[in-house]
This record gives structure tokens, C-alpha cells and sequence, in this order.
């Protein structure tokens, strides 16, 4: 199927085998559930005329109303005419006449009226906002949110400029006491931008373009990971990046790993642990994939430590920097494909785990917010940071404690991501590992990091990042460890740009800790 | 389920974090949840107690027969307050005995501020007497109050010497010169100027004070001038603005600024402000965005990591998950679409009032949305208010009627919950607006709602 890329291909085999649906057969039936290719090219809202539901899909659904093609067609309007698999509460209590089948493209805005008119201007938002901190140019999430929303409702009114600055920290989300809903604003008038107003030969579009899918690039040179770690950070062609790309010379680009998560996940022979009554379906995502695979390996130790059985479904990109980008349809596109995914994982009983938290973030929130997916509230649902779980689940202050702490004492400046902070996990990590011995943790503050994933990766972007950063910076300085530890990629690179301090991620200490 | 502590605080502001800690100073282990980030921000960073007396009685008998509804028939009237009290504690005994103070005890407030002082350390004054002191806020009124910032020591109304009130064109919710004619109407005891003076303009028009604090902290340079040079000189030269009572020009001693003098370094740029002007500097206390309360909401939040108390902002309290003889066992938390449990011995409910949305209302009622606690209320909607916009609001005073151990009844007097205890704007009997008493309350209630759980705890 032409949407797994090759890394991917051996769990392509699995699904099509799995979902036996028709998508591979290429016989152009339309099969709800299974996207095939050129289905990017459909109306986002898929509905299937009556008849046309294949019987073969019902397959791999538990839901015996789903053996009735006619049955599941009447219910078309959201989610594609299928039943989820897992039996999600918005999919199954559907009510056709109550639900308004939200999607940015290309089926119109969002309805979005009432998050403003929950708006009643206390300005939290703002003084919430670290973009607005720093820069003078940006007038903050108040206006980017609500009010461009009231702004656009007619035609004539261009989305201002200024959105592309928004680095999507979603630390609005947070502060709002009326649960306007901020980010979702931002990601649809950054994407009307970018689609509407961007012009696509700029440098700046090819650029954002770029970096809003690293999994791509990351693909390639994971091919070559020595020479594209050399070539990426070689200083004559760092000068010409900053010159003709406005990629800042300052950074460094991430090494790539000589064996990417997936390579060793094959290597070792998948999962070792079966376990049908605990199963996690992991989303590595890119980073943990093509650069820091250490810490998908760490997950997959704890997690099977802990008696889980360890799915590593196929997948890409979760969305994230694409968000950030404005580029709603390669976001969509990468959503089909892990939302299909997932969903299949969902239904042999797993819960998605992320390590990432921007990952998690974009599958818990932005995709029901922004995509009308088969199964999308499914994966919503089900999705859980990697530390998260565990901690809801497991006795980890119980197995931590019995597993003794650290021989030798380690130090660790933690930093919570934005990202972490609006899934209320900001705390998770200090207060997992409080009480376990030989391990000591400061919580550097509330601050961003200032990156924001893509946004300080931009040259025109970058002092306003290290700005932000600073006070980061400076609390790590202070705190007695000379570790870093934080969950999101990205926050690592500042992290370790700002400092020079190397950075762990929490799962990679739960590892060591517990002797997983 | 794994996720307990003895007692479970649900709410971020002034009184869950004074549960909290008053819990975990009891001995027990406490995790405090709330759903946004802490309110404080919205808050002035002030404390008051009680500032006013307002009347409970009509100035005339109300009429009978149906609400009129502003329909301007007869619409009833109200006295004015009884205030400024000079002493918080002294007018405790005349509010109504459903009154949040009667309950606990005037004790409790008094506990509850010096529990206060304690967190915040020398960032706030006023503790060391039992009076209000007259704070000058941003519309130009002066508000009673127990604890105000050390920033704003300098403004209080009851010093005399002549003061500046700084202003900025693009502050546009704030004008200095309405708010030095508002102080001389209310007869302050002191001659006060307002000037508008030429530096915000350095930013866009719309720039948010978040970002002026940032440029003074870090004294970044506008137009080639260190932002705290620029900010004096631009004020220097209404430094004779003042006029004495026989028309001759006063130096001020003193200037107030809305506050935005640095986030983290405020007292560095207050000091640096006033060693070039030759006088004190004070800020104003704001509305929302408030940079005193984001301030007082960092002291906070660091205190409660400090006691060892767990706390995580960002996912709400959606329910109760399971209860049984009459107890609650564990409350229901919704991460993101999914709620996982969350067990405890005790609860306390400080989840804020009708503003705050611990409590829910629509056209049929009011309601507690966590625990369905008792919210007792008129039936008929047209009684929940009165026709004098500044009259004793019934819908002021909405919010749970708690027993003397601070845990809601039901509309026969009866314990709802035995392990669930309530604290700040979700207790009803207060009118906290004209009582200028929403901190003490917080304060007083949060202390003794977060005693009384650590004992159920313990137990």
C-alpha cells in the first residue's frame, strides 16, 4: 500500500492481512475505515452512498451491528458509516441530528462560535503566551484566536500575517478559565493562511514546508545516519542553510541513530512479552525513531517489565510541526495513516502509549479537533503519555520503592514541555521519582522553552527562541544537576543548546530505576 | 486504581492552595488537581478580610406580589454599605450567621492570614496589624484591604505625602489622570497628580504587559536606552505636577505605576526606578492580566512544592467515581476524553463560585458540577436577584451551605459527604463583591476545611 513507506513495510503486511478490506484490492471500491491512495483527494467527510458498504470490512469489528451494511450507512455523517472498533463513545451514541461533523479542509471552517463567544476578554491568554513576551510584533493569542475568528466571518478580511508567529505551545489552552478552545483557533487561521494567502514559491513556505515534515528528511538520512550527521552540521553548508533556507546557523541538527527504533524492534524479534489482557499499541514517533531510539527501547523495557505486550504499529508523523506550519493537509494525510493504525491496535485491546508529549497532545487533541477520521475520538481516547499510564495504572511508587534507587547518585534539572503541561503532566515526572533513592530532581519552572518544536528552528525566529529560553537556561544552571530531563524532543535540543548539558528522557530513568 | 493521597484538594486558587497546605501541615499526604491554570492570575494580588458591611434589609419593605424584572415598577432600594471598617474582625459579628465567617470562626481568618504571611514570606505587608489598609486600586477607588504586595506599600491612601500617578496611552484600560481626579474626589489625605508620559509607545500599541515586565526585568534597551532609564526619564519631567492646596507646585515623594515593574526582578526595578527618581515608587494594583497576582500565584505554587504537597494543573474533576456509606471513595478525572480515578480519605472542594465555575448555572438552576452538592436557591428565577444593581444580590450569596466542619448539606441541614469538605467561592452566604472579603473567606475556609480533612484522614 502506497502509504507505508518502506520502513514501515513490515507492519504494512499485518494490517492489509488484519482489516482484509478492500483498499488493497484496487478494485476503486470506496471502503470506509481503510483509506486507500487518492483518498487525500476526497472530500474529508466521507460518505458512503447506501450499498456500497463492503461486507468484508465487518471482519475486524467486534460490533455486530456492523455485519449490516444498510444499518451502518444511516449513521454516515460522521465517521464515514462504520461503527468504531473499540466502541468509542461518540461513535456508537451518535446522534445524527445533535452532531456536526466538524473538518477544516476542504469542508468549510470550523464552527468555532461558541469557543468565542466563551471568550469574555480577561486577557489570561495573553500574559500566558511566551511569543508575546518577547516579541513586539505579536499581538498574542486573544486576537489570533477569538477575535480573527469574529474578524473572518467575512469574506473580505485576510488572515493576519502575524499567526505564522504563533509558535503553537497551546500554553493559551491552559490558561483559559473559559475553555476557549485557542489552539484549535490558531491551527484553522494558520492553515486558511498557509492555504489561502502563503505564497508557495517562497523560501519561507519551502522552508516550513521542510521542517514541518523532519520525518522525511529524518527517513533519508537515517539511511546514511554518519554522513547526514556530519553533512547536516558540515559549517560551510550550515552558512548556506541560514542564507538560502533561513535555517539558523546556531543550531545543531540532532544526530541520527546508526539503528532507528523500528530496525531494532525488528531485530529483536518484536514483542516479548504476549499478553492479551495488557497490550499497548507504543507511537515512538519520528524522534524516538530516527534519533533517539533509547528511549523507545527504554519504553519498551518498563512496559514489559510492568507484563505489557508491546505493539509497534505503522506509523508516521503525529501532526505536530505540521500544526505549527499551517500544513493541515500533509497533517491529515500522516493522521489517516496512524489513525487507521491505531484504531486496528484499539481493537485487539491495546491503549495507544506515547513517549513523546507533543505526540500524545496532537492525538488526544488536535486530531478530533481538526480531522473527521474514522475511529479519530477511538485514538483520542485511548491515547496516554508513556509515564502517564503507567502511573495510573501500576503501583510505580510501590515497584520504585522496592526496587531500591540508584547505587550511585544522579542529579537531573527537569523541564516540563508545554505541550505536557496542558495534559496535566507537568508535575509527573518530579513527583514519580521524589521519594526514589539516589535520584535528586528540580523542576527548572514554569517556563517554555522557547523552541516550540519548529519555531526555533526558523532563522528569523531564533533570538526571540533563545529569548524565551533564557530563563530555562538559567534555572537549569542553578539546579544542582547537570543532567537535563524532559519528554519532548524538541525542548531537548533548546535544553541542550542552551546549556551544553546532555538530556535524558523520564522513560530512560524509569529504566535504570526500576533495573528493567 | 493507583493513583491516592489522603486527602484530594480539587481547585487551583487562593483557597485550595491554603487547603492544602494547611492538610499537609496536619500530617497528611495531599494532591491538589485543577482544571486551568490557577486563577490567581485574574486576581488583583490583593487580600482583603472585610472591607464593608453591606445592609441585608431593604431601605424600604419590598413590594409584594410577582418580580417586576427591571421593568422600573416600583423597583426596591438599598442602604449603603456600612464601611470602610477600619478592623476586618470587628465586623464579623454583624453579618448574616450564614455568613462563611460565622461558621468558622473569626479564629479561622485570623489563621488563615497568618498562615498566609508565612508563604509569601516579605513579598506582602499588612501583618502586623489586625487593621485595613486603604489601597489605592487602578479605577481610582481605594479598596480595604489585610494584605496588599510590598510593591504597593508606597501608594497606600492614608500616607500623606504628595503623590504622581504614571500612565501610558496604549494601557488603555487605565487613565492617570481620571484616576488622580478619582483619589481627590474620594478626599484622600495627600495632593496627587496624573501624568501621561512617552514610553509604552516604544511597543506596539496593543503590547502586553507581560512584555514590558520581560523589557524591565531584563533592562533591555529601547531606542538605544536601558528600559529603566527610559522609564524615569520619561517621568522625570512631571516630577512638579503636583499642586498643594494654596496653587504652589509640590515635588511628589512618590510615584505609582500600573503594575508592570518586572516579574521576576519587580523589587530591582522598583529600586533602580527610585533611586533616579528621587521618590518612591509603588504599583497600582490591575485588573486581569495582573502581574501581581501571576506573581503571587509563582509564591504560591512554589510553597505547595515546598510542603510536599503533589498538585497538577490541566485536566478537570468530572464527577464522583465511586461512594459508599455515605462516603466518598474516589472522584473521577477526565484526561482528555478518558477519566481515570483518583482515591482519597478527604476531599475538599475549592473549585471557585458562579465566576470561578465551580458552580454551573443555567435557566432551571444552579448546581455543583463535581459532587451535585446541595446549592440552596430560590425556585423561582426571578427571586435569584433584586431590582438595585448594588442590593443584597440572593445570587451573590449562591454556593454550598457547609456545617461547622466545613463539609456541604443538604437542604435539611443534613452531611452530604462525611469526607467531603468545601473552601472559598464555592461556600455560599458571602457577598464577596460588596464584602471585599473573597480572600479572607478563601483563607479562612480553606484553613479549616484543609484541618478538618487531614483529621477525617488520619482517622
Amino acid at each position: 500500500m502506497t502509504r507505508h513507506t518502506d520502513d514501515d513495510a513490515e507492519g504494512a503486511g499485518r494490517t492489509n492481512e488484519a482489516s482484509g478490506g478492500c483498499g488493497d484490492c484496487g478494485c476503486g471500491e470506496p471502503s470506509p475505515g481503510v483509506p486507500e491512495a487518492g483518498r487525500d483527494e476526497q472530500p474529508s467527510v466521507f460518505v458512503p452512498d447506501e450499498g456500497e458498504i463492503p461486507e468484508t470490512d465487518a471482519a475486524d469489528a467486534p460490533d455486530p451491528t456492523r455485519a449490516d451494511g444498510a444499518g451502518a450507512a444511516d449513521r454516515a455523517a460522521t465517521d464515514g458509516g462504520v461503527e468504531s472498533a473499540s466502541g468509542g463513545t461518540d461513535s456508537t451514541e451518535l446522534d445524527p441530528d445533535a452532531y456536526d461533523p466538524v473538518d477544516v479542509f476542504p469542508g468549510g471552517d470550523l464552527d468555532l462560535r461558541e469557543g468565542a463567544d466563551s471568550c469574555y476578554k480577561c486577557t489570561s491568554c495573553d500574559t500566558s503566551c511566551p511569543v508575546a513576551e518577547v516579541d513586539d510584533e505579536f499581538p498574542g493569542p486573544k486576537f489570533q484566536g477569538p477575535e480573527q475568528w469574529r474578524l473572518k466571518r467575512k469574506d473580505d478580511h485576510d488572515i493576519d500575517e502575524s499567526i505564522t508567529s504563533c509558535s503553537n505551545c497551546m500554553r493559551c489552552d491552559d490558561a483559559c478559565p473559559s475553555s476557549v478552545p485557542l489552539s484549535q483557533m490558531h491551527n484553522e487561521a494558520r492553515g486558511q493562511f498557509v492555504e489561502r494567502q502563503m505564497e508557495k514559491l517562497s523560501v519561507e513556505y519551502v522552508r516550513n514546508r521542510i521542517l514541518a515534515n523532519y520525518r522525511t528528511s529524518a527517513s533519508l538520512a537515517s539511511k546514511f545516519p554518519r554522513t547526514a550527521s556530519f553533512a547536516m552540521n558540515f559549517g560551510p553548508a550550515r552558512w548556506a542553510m541560514e542564507k538560502v533556507m533561513g535555517i539558523p546557523k546556531e543550531r545543531d541538527f540532532p544526530e541520527f541513530a546508526t539503528e532507528t527504533f523500528r530496525e531494532w524492534w525488528k531485530a529483536r524479534g518484536g514483542a516479548q512479552v504476549e499478553n492479551p489482557d495488557k497490550r499497548v499499541a507504543y507511537f515512538h514517533g519520528c524522534y524516538s525513531n530516527y534519533n533517539t531510539p533509547e528511549v523507545g527501547k527504554a519504553m519498551v523495557r518498563v512496559y514489559e517489565h510492568f507484563g505489557y505486550e508491546v505493539m509497534v504499529p505503522p506509523q508516521k508523523c503525529s501532526g505536530t510541526p505540521m500544526f505549527a506550519n499551517g500544513m493541515l493537509d500533509d497533517a491529515r494525510r500522516h493522521a489517516e495513516t496512524n489513525v487507521e493504525n491505531l484504531v486496528e491496535a484499539i481493537g485487539d485491546g491495546a491503549d495507544v502509549i506515547a513517549s513523546c508529549t507533543s505526540c500524545s497532545m496532537s492525538l488526544r487533541q488536535e486530531y478530533p479537533e481538526l480531522f473527521d477520521l474514522h475511529g479519530i475520538e477511538d485514538v483520542a481516547e485511548h491515547t496516554f503519555e508513556a509515564l502517564e499510564y503507567l502511573r495510573i495504572h501500576e503501583d510505580l511508587e510501590g515497584e520504585l520503592d522496592a526496587a531500591g534507587g540508584l547505587d550511585d547518585e544522579r542529579a537531573f534539572a527537569y523541564h516540563a514541555p508545554c505541550h505536557a503541561r496542558n495534559q496535566g503532566l507537568s508535575r509527573q515526572a518530579v513527583e514519580t521519582f521524589r521519594d526514589v533513592d539516589g535520584v535528586k530532581m528540580e523542576d527548572v519552572g514554569d517556563s517554555c522553552s522557547g523552541i516550540s518544536g519548529t519555531y526555533g528552528w526558523k532563522e528569523e525566529k531564533y533570538e526571540k527562541s533563545m529569548e524565551i529560553g533564557a530563563e530555562m537556561f538559567e534555572h537549569m544552571e542553578d539546579a544542582e544537576g547537570e543532567v537535563g530531563m524532559t519528554e519532548c524532543p524538541t525542548c531537548a535540543m533548546q535544553m541542550e543548546h542552551g546549556t551544553g548539558y546532555e538530556i535524558e528522557h523520564p522513560l530512560q530513568l524509569l529504566e535504570d530505576t526500576l533495573g528493567a | 486504581m493507583a493513583i491516592t493521597s489522603d486527602v484530594l484538594v480539587i481547585g487551583g486558587g487562593l483557597s485550595a492552595v491554603t487547603a492544602a497546605v494547611s492538610a499537609a501541615r496536619e500530617g497528611a499526604d495531599v494532591r491538589l488537581v485543577s482544571h486551568k491554570a490557577s486563577t490567581l492570575r485574574q486576581a488583583s494580588g490583593l487580600i482583603d478580610a472585610l472591607g464593608y458591611v453591606p445592609a441585608t434589609e431593604p431601605a424600604k419593605p419590598l413590594r409584594d406580589g410577582p418580580p417586576t424584572a427591571g421593568r422600573e415598577l416600583d423597583p426596591d432600594e438599598w442602604p449603603d454599605p456600612e464601611g470602610p471598617l477600619a478592623d476586618p474582625f470587628e465586623g464579623i459579628d454583624r453579618l448574616p450567621e450564614s455568613h462563611p465567617y460565622r461558621i468558622v470562626g473569626s479564629d479561622a481568618l485570623r489563621e488563615g492570614l497568618a498562615l498566609f504571611d508565612d508563604l509569601v514570606g516579605d513579598a506582602y505587608r499588612g501583618s502586623h496589624t489586625d487593621r485595613n489598609a486603604l489601597v489605592p486600586t487602578f479605577g481610582g477607588a481605594v479598596k480595604p484591604t489585610a494584605r496588599y504586595p510590598a510593591a504597593a506599600e508606597a501608594g497606600l491612601a492614608s500616607d500623606h505625602r504628595p503623590m504622581l500617578v504614571v500612565g501610558f496611552r496604549s494601557l488603555t484600560e487605565y487613565d492617570a489622570r481620571a484616576f488622580a481626579g478619582r483619589l481627590e474626589a474620594a478626599g484622600v489625605p495627600f495632593d496627587v497628580a496624573g501624568a501621561e508620559v512617552e514610553f509604552a509607545e516604544a511597543f506596539r500599541a496593543d503590547a502586553k504587559i507581560t512584555r514590558l515586565a520581560k523589557a524591565l526585568d531584563h533592562d533591555e534597551e529601547i531606542d538605544g536606552v536601558p528600559a529603566r532609564e527610559a522609564l524615569a526619564k520619561a517621568v522625570a519631567p512631571h516630577l512638579h505636577d503636583a499642586v498643594d492646596a494654596d496653587g504652589g507646585v509640590e515635588r511628589v515623594e512618590r510615584v505609582g505605576f500600573p503594575a508592570f515593574l518586572g516579574d521576576d526582578r519587580g523589587g530591582e526595578v522598583r529600586d533602580e526606578l527610585a533611586d533616579r527618581l528621587g521618590a518612591d515608587v509603588f504599583e497600582i494594583p490591575m485588573g486581569p492580566p495582573s502581574l501581581p497576582g501571576l506573581r503571587l500565584e509563582d509564591r504560591l505554587f512554589d510553597a505547595l512544592d515546598a510542603e510536599g504537597v503533589r498538585f497538577e494543573t490541566g485536566n478537570p474533576v468530572v464527577g464522583v467515581e465511586s461512594a459508599s456509606d455515605g462516603r466518598v471513595e474516589a472522584v473521577a478525572v477526565d484526561r482528555k476524553g478518558r477519566t481515570a480515578p483518583y482515591g482519597a480519605d478527604a476531599f475538599v472542594l475549592a473549585t471557585g463560585g458562579l465566576v470561578g465555575k465551580g458552580l454551573d448555572s443555567d435557566r432551571e438552576g444552579v448546581r455543583e458540577p463535581v459532587f451535585d452538592l446541595h446549592v440552596d436557591q430560590p425556585d423561582d428565577r426571578y427571586e435569584w436577584f433584586v431590582d438595585d444593581a448594588f442590593g443584597d444580590q440572593p445570587y451573590a450569596r449562591f454556593g454550598v451551605r457547609p456545617d461547622e466542619r466545613c463539609r456541604p448539606t443538604d437542604a435539611d441541614g443534613a452531611v452530604q459527604y462525611e469526607n467531603v469538605f468545601a473552601a472559598g467561592g464555592v461556600v455560599g452566604g458571602a457577598d464577596a463583591a460588596r464584602e471585599k472579603s473573597a480572600s479572607g473567606v478563601s483563607l479562612a475556609t480553606g484553613l479549616a476545611a484543609g484541618r478538618q480533612a487531614a483529621t477525617e484522614a488520619n482517622q
